[in-house]
């Protein structure tokens, strides 16, 4: 079967982000940017179930601005087979995305689509729903383990009481929680050979898209700072703080 | 109009879920704003029947006006009790359709987060996810970047599908019953993925403590722990404050602790009177979702460690001698208080 996996350029996740003073967004210019983290486990699963000999082709989908090739490439050099670029200059909400992917989705046919659950710069966690809900598949969202079984997956999905298994018919969505895997590096060889992998490039005008935008972003601003900072010198202060300054316990 | 909220209930206690609380109160807080007489907050229970407990349990929030439930079947019983969403979803979209509803609301829990992006896209608008603020009937506010940025937002499509963090609100709190008018439904949803999908079994943990999200006093670990067997330091020191316990995801990964005790932008997000944070550094992630709570105490040998920029008692210690000599002296006050 066909996997479909899909990869976002976010800020790296070790970036502390700088507010603009305007309001008008955060401040992205050099800084440094990587493939979203939720992503990279994405693509490691579909290269595993590749190297399983359940999927026979991973085509990674990434739709953003010029430079999300690069992490195109990235995804190529872990062992995917070919890419698909959908060029667009400004940032687009789920639901946007989510039509995109669909339309990729009834194009190249995958059996499966693995999102991560969620791009660590809108923190949304939408996508991947809204894509299963718009091809009306079933969805493992938060998923922590994957099993194929015949025409079925088995997923393991990581909510807020433990774990719960469900079945799913493919094709299915799945996104994926942390501990699925541990995506590995790509190898120099590997990212050589990668750029010799084919990424067809398209707009969003070739996947009858277009862009809607029921939400408005009217300002960006900094969250209230802590007054934090200060230091205790024993575990006899900090108990007498608490109980008589701070009145916690 | 009014607006819907989705009501979570725990399976194993058939109680109403506090991200559903908080998020009535959320709820009401929207329709405070839109100053016209139609703002009742409706309440869907999918899955229990008219005389549960569950809806009984319900008819006690004084913001609620009307129940719809969708008594359950063999077939759907554990789909909805479970909240699988390709069965919630199409529920959620035709009662929607049928009484056009202003907002439809759930808490950002594992379950509000799993089902309302496919309701949205079933009606064809965005959804606005983990709303901590609401300014008007149509703007929210909701952290970004692992709460580093806060984005105001606005929403214009005809009706609002949003979630919200339950840290950020209070819960609704219960009063007497009331007479409600409650509505059944019988739903079967007729799509490809509710045919395609089966709930198999779920693991839970098993735990004395306070529920994490709600807790009033936190303990979390971290990878200063340095293995699971020393996790159980802290747990002595919960059971003095009556606290839950949370890890860091380094504390996680590292298998010290189940994933559902993780804290932090990709786990839960807490927000208690008192944060304990024991060995964890404070990193972006797990700030985010802890930065919130009235009270942060780092207890780290690092004296250069992120957390203490935003705790406001810092104790450099090696926190194996530091929390059995807190948990010592918090007995010792104890027996005194008892004494005098």
């Amino acid at each position: 079967m066909k996997v479909l996996v899909t990869v976002k350029r976010v800020v790296d996740y070790a970036v502390k982000v700088r507010v603009k003073p305007d309001g008008s967004g955060v401040d992205l210019s050099n800084t440094k940017m990587s493939m979203n983290p939720f992503c990279e486990i994405a693509v490691e699963e579909a290269v595993r179930l590749k190297e399983a000999k359940v999927a026979s082709e991973v085509i990674v989908a990434s739709i953003g601005p010029s430079q999300s090739s690069e992490q195109i490439r990235t995804a190529l050099a872990m062992g995917a087979d070919r890419g698909i670029h959908v060029e667009v200059e400004k940032e687009l909400p789920p639901l946007v995305i989510s039509r995109a992917l669909k339309s990729i989705v009834l194009k190249e046919k995958p059996s499966l689509v693995i999102l991560g659950k969620q791009a660590i710069d809108d923190d949304c966690n939408q996508t991947g729903q809204m894509l299963a809900q718009f091809l009306d598949w079933p969805q493992g969202t938060f998923a922590s383990k994957v099993k194929v079984v015949g025409e079925k997956l088995q997923v393991t999905r990581e909510v807020d009481r433990g774990l719960e298994t469900l079945e799913l018919r493919l094709p299915a969505v799945v996104t994926c929680d942390l501990r699925l895997n541990e995506p590995r590096y790509a190898t120099l060889p590997n990212i050589m050979k990668a750029k010799k992998k084919p990424i067809e490039k398209l707009g969003l005008k070739d996947l009858n898209c277009e862009p809607s935008y029921g939400l408005q972003t009217l300002s960006i601003f900094e969250p209230p700072k802590r007054q934090g900072g200060n230091k205790v010198e024993s575990v006899a202060e900090l108990i007498e703080k608490l109980r008589n300054e701070a009145k916690v316990i | 109009m009014a607006s819907l909220v989705i009501a979570e209930i725990d399976p194993s206690s058939s109680q109403l879920q506090g991200s559903s609380l908080a998020a009535i109160t959320a709820t009401s807080q929207i329709t405070s704003k839109i100053g016209s007489q139609e703002n009742d907050i409706h309440l869907l229970i999918a899955g229990y029947s008219s005389d549960s407990e569950a809806v009984n349990k319900a008819k006690e929030i004084p913001q609620v006006s009307k129940i719809y439930v969708v008594p359950p079947n063999e077939t759907s019983e554990k789909l909805f009790k479970y909240g699988v969403a390709e069965w919630l979803a199409p529920c959620i979209q035709q009662l929607h359709e049928k009484y056009k509803f202003s907002h439809i609301v759930a808490g950002a829990s594992t379950f509000g987060k799993n089902v309302m992006p496919r309701v949205a896209a079933g009606l064809q608008v965005s959804q606005v996810s983990d709303v901590t603020g609401v300014e008007a009937s149509d703007v929210f506010i909701r952290p970004i970047y692992a709460g580093n940025a806060l984005s105001k937002v606005k929403c214009t499509d005809p009706v609002k599908v949003l979630t919200v963090r339950s840290t950020a609100f209070e819960k609704a709190v219960l009063k007497e019953a009331q007479q409600l008018p409650v509505e059944e439904l019988s739903f079967t949803p007729d799509t490809n993925a509710s045919k395609c999908v089966s709930w198999l079994s779920e693991e839970v943990s098993q735990s004395e403590r306070p529920d994490l999200t709600s807790a009033r006093v936190v303990i979390s670990g971290g990878r200063g722990l340095k293995n699971a067997e020393n996790f159980k330091i802290l747990e002595a020191l919960a059971d003095k404050l009556g606290a839950a316990i949370g890890a860091s995801r380094a504390a996680v990964d590292a298998g010290f602790c189940p994933n559902e005790m993780q804290v932090g932008q990709t786990g839960k997000a807490v927000a208690p009177e008192l944060y304990i944070a024991v060995g964890i550094s404070g990193a972006i992630q797990h700030l985010a979702g802890m930065k919130d709570s009235k009270v942060i105490v780092a207890i780290n040998k690092d004296p250069d460690a992120p957390i203490f920029q935003v705790a406001d008692y810092g104790l450099v210690a090696d926190l194996f001698e530091a929390v059995p000599e807190m948990t010592k002296l918090l007995d010792q006050n104890a027996k005194t208080a008892v004494h005098s």
